[in-house]
């Protein structure tokens, strides 16, 4: 496994008002990996982004990032990490050039005009370099300040939001930023509320709820384990019972005897073997059909799924 | 420890922040300045008599210079915190590894730079209409500057106490310049029938005045190390505040 670089040690933050938005949240974070925390809005990944970057004081626990305690060597832990935060927050008067040296110089960075305008093409900003930043659209406002944070050239860099609110070619734009930073060794944090971004990213995923980390795992694991086959098997007649021969499989009769339905597998493609035994056994029962229907259940279907089961879970 | 290149980082950036408007910040007080030498100086001042032997419109210009320097500088100050407060960019300062120290040094430090411009280009606007010397000019910048600073601290302190405009308004409008006014600005205290020239001494800004006019003409209302004093007693109570601000992120961080 490797290298630790982030450790959160029952996290909790309670605000003054009694919103206990992180709850004896334990995580750790390796060196080199995309991870992504899902949540509903307000389960507490922007209050778990704010206590490690600086923004939140925790009410208990401890945090170590790159082994430093952050309560008593915060200096050393930020200098190595950056932030992008959700709201377009920055100074909209500066050119986006001065910007982002302000940003590098802030993490005690001596100027480097090349790396500024290494990250600045590497971004699709060296064009509007001397632009103020007010006059960029919101997709570029989003990547200086991902320019911003990448200046002081961080280990570990937070990603709160990253894609929200743009559209679908300036999602994937940012989805290739994010793997340039991986290709580079950085390791990303990112929240979203696009599961297919996770889906698409990441390495590790943590589902948060209610300021509880309820599950963390890697995310084809995840799938693997709580990922399902769903088949609907349309038959040319009605049945009246399953016959014996299917009696082995998840399966039962819907609308009236005239569909099957198939729920089962795991996510690692044994329910579609599994669907194709099946068809093998109907047509072996001299059972005819007229179409199938096969999905795979999405991050997206689990993560529904989880949330769900935690709903009803009594308190 | 100070991270000298974040302090710069932050000083040059609230310096480039005031040369975006340099042309109103300094604008504003030459003719503020002009007119006041105008109406006190020429049309009222001719009428009034020496003041411990200094010309009145001489004798106003440590006031005149005192008024602009509280209100220019708790306002830069207070706006330069409450700012990125308001507009969410305060969260690069506080996530980076920057302190206390680098914050008030970028911050007040800038604002003090500020200051100090201003004041000379009142002092050279000054010039265009009364004749004067500076009794101990060494003293005058030192004790200006010991203004400033404290001045700046006590700005910062309303920027980050301040949850709207008015708020950040309130205090230099409703006391600041009112006091100012009140302290010596256009009279000496001396003027004052009793018991007001008493009841003058309890406000601060008083000394303020009377300190910097000490400098200026070597004649005051109050003993100069008790202006000094008062100075570097509030310079400190600011420090301490700020200090508690950092230490327990009141208003600052969740």
């Amino acid at each position: 496994m490797s290298e630790a670089i982030l450790e959160l040690d029952g996290l909790s933050k309670v605000y003054p008002g009694g919103l206990k938005a992180l709850d004896d949240v334990n995580l750790t974070i390796r060196k080199g990996e995309i991870f992504a925390l899902l949540g509903p809005n307000g389960a507490g990944k922007t209050t778990l982004i704010g206590a490690v970057c600086g923004l939140v004081r925790p009410t208990s626990g401890t945090i170590r990032a790159f082994g430093h305690d952050l309560a008593t060597d915060w200096r050393k832990a930020r200098a190595r990490i950056g932030l992008v935060p959700q709201e377009l927050s920055t100074d909209m008067f500066e050119p986006v050039q001065r910007a982002v040296a302000y940003s590098r110089g802030l993490f005690g960075l001596a100027p480097d005009p090349a790396r500024i305008e290494e990250i600045l093409r590497s971004l699709s900003l060296w064009d509007k370099k001397d632009e103020r930043i007010m006059a960029l659209s919101g997709g570029m406002k989003r990547r200086v300040l991902i320019a911003k944070a990448l200046a002081h050239e961080p280990d570990l860099l937070f990603l709160d939001e990253p894609t929200a609110g743009v559209d679908v070619e300036l999602r994937k734009g940012m989805w290739a930023i994010i793997d340039q930073m991986r290709a580079k060794g950085v390791t990303v944090i990112l929240t979203t509320h696009y599961i297919e971004e996770a889906e698409e990213m990441a390495d590790r995923v943590g589902i948060i709820r209610k300021g509880q980390l309820i599950m963390v795992d890697e995310k084809e694991a995840m799938m693997a384990r709580l990922g399902r086959t769903e088949a609907h098997i349309s038959l040319a007649s009605p049945l009246s019972e399953l016959p014996p021969a299917l009696a082995q499989y998840p399966i039962e009769l819907e609308e009236g005897g005239t569909s099957l339905c198939y729920r089962g597998g795991d996510g690692t493609g044994r329910g579609k073997a599994e669907v194709a035994d099946i068809t093998k056994a109907l047509i072996g029962s001299g059972i005819d059909y007229k179409g199938i229907d096969v999905r795979e259940s999405s991050l997206e279907d689990i993560f529904v799924s989880l949330l769900g089961e935690e709903e009803e879970q009594p308190a | 420890m100070i991270g000298w290149r974040s302090t710069w980082s932050i000083y040059t950036r609230e310096l480039m922040r005031f040369l975006r408007t340099a042309f109103q910040s300094v604008l504003a007080p030459v003719l503020t300045t002009s007119l006041y030498f105008i109406v006190f100086g020429a049309a009222i001042g001719g009428r009034m008599p020496d003041l411990g032997g200094v010309d009145y419109g001489a004798f106003i210009i440590p006031g005149l210079l005192m008024l602009t320097l509280l209100g220019e500088t708790t306002s830069n100050s207070s706006f330069g915190i409450y700012m990125p407060r308001f507009t969410g960019t305060i969260y690069e300062l506080l996530s980076a590894p920057v302190g206390v120290a680098e914050t008030l040094i970028g911050f007040v430090g800038a604002a003090m730079t500020k200051s100090l411009i201003l004041a000379a280009i009142i002092l050279l606007t000054a010039r265009l209409f009364v004749d004067y010397s500076i009794a101990h000019p060494l003293l005058a910048v030192l004790y200006i500057m010991l203004v400033a600073a404290a001045f700046s601290l006590f700005g910062f302190i309303l920027g980050i106490w301040a949850d709207n405009f008015e708020k950040l308004g309130i205090i230099p409008m409703l006391f600041l310049t009112p006091l100012t006014f009140l302290g010596g600005t256009f009279y000496s205290i001396d003027m004052l029938p009793k018991p007001w020239d008493t009841i003058a001494l309890a406000n601060p800004i008083v000394y303020l005045v009377s300190g910097l006019r000490w400098t200026f003409y070597g004649s005051s209302d109050v003993n100069i190390w008790v202006s000094f004093g008062i100075t570097l007693g509030f310079l400190a109570a600011c420090t301490a505040v700020i200090a508690y601000i950092f230490k327990t992120g009141w208003r600052l961080r969740a």
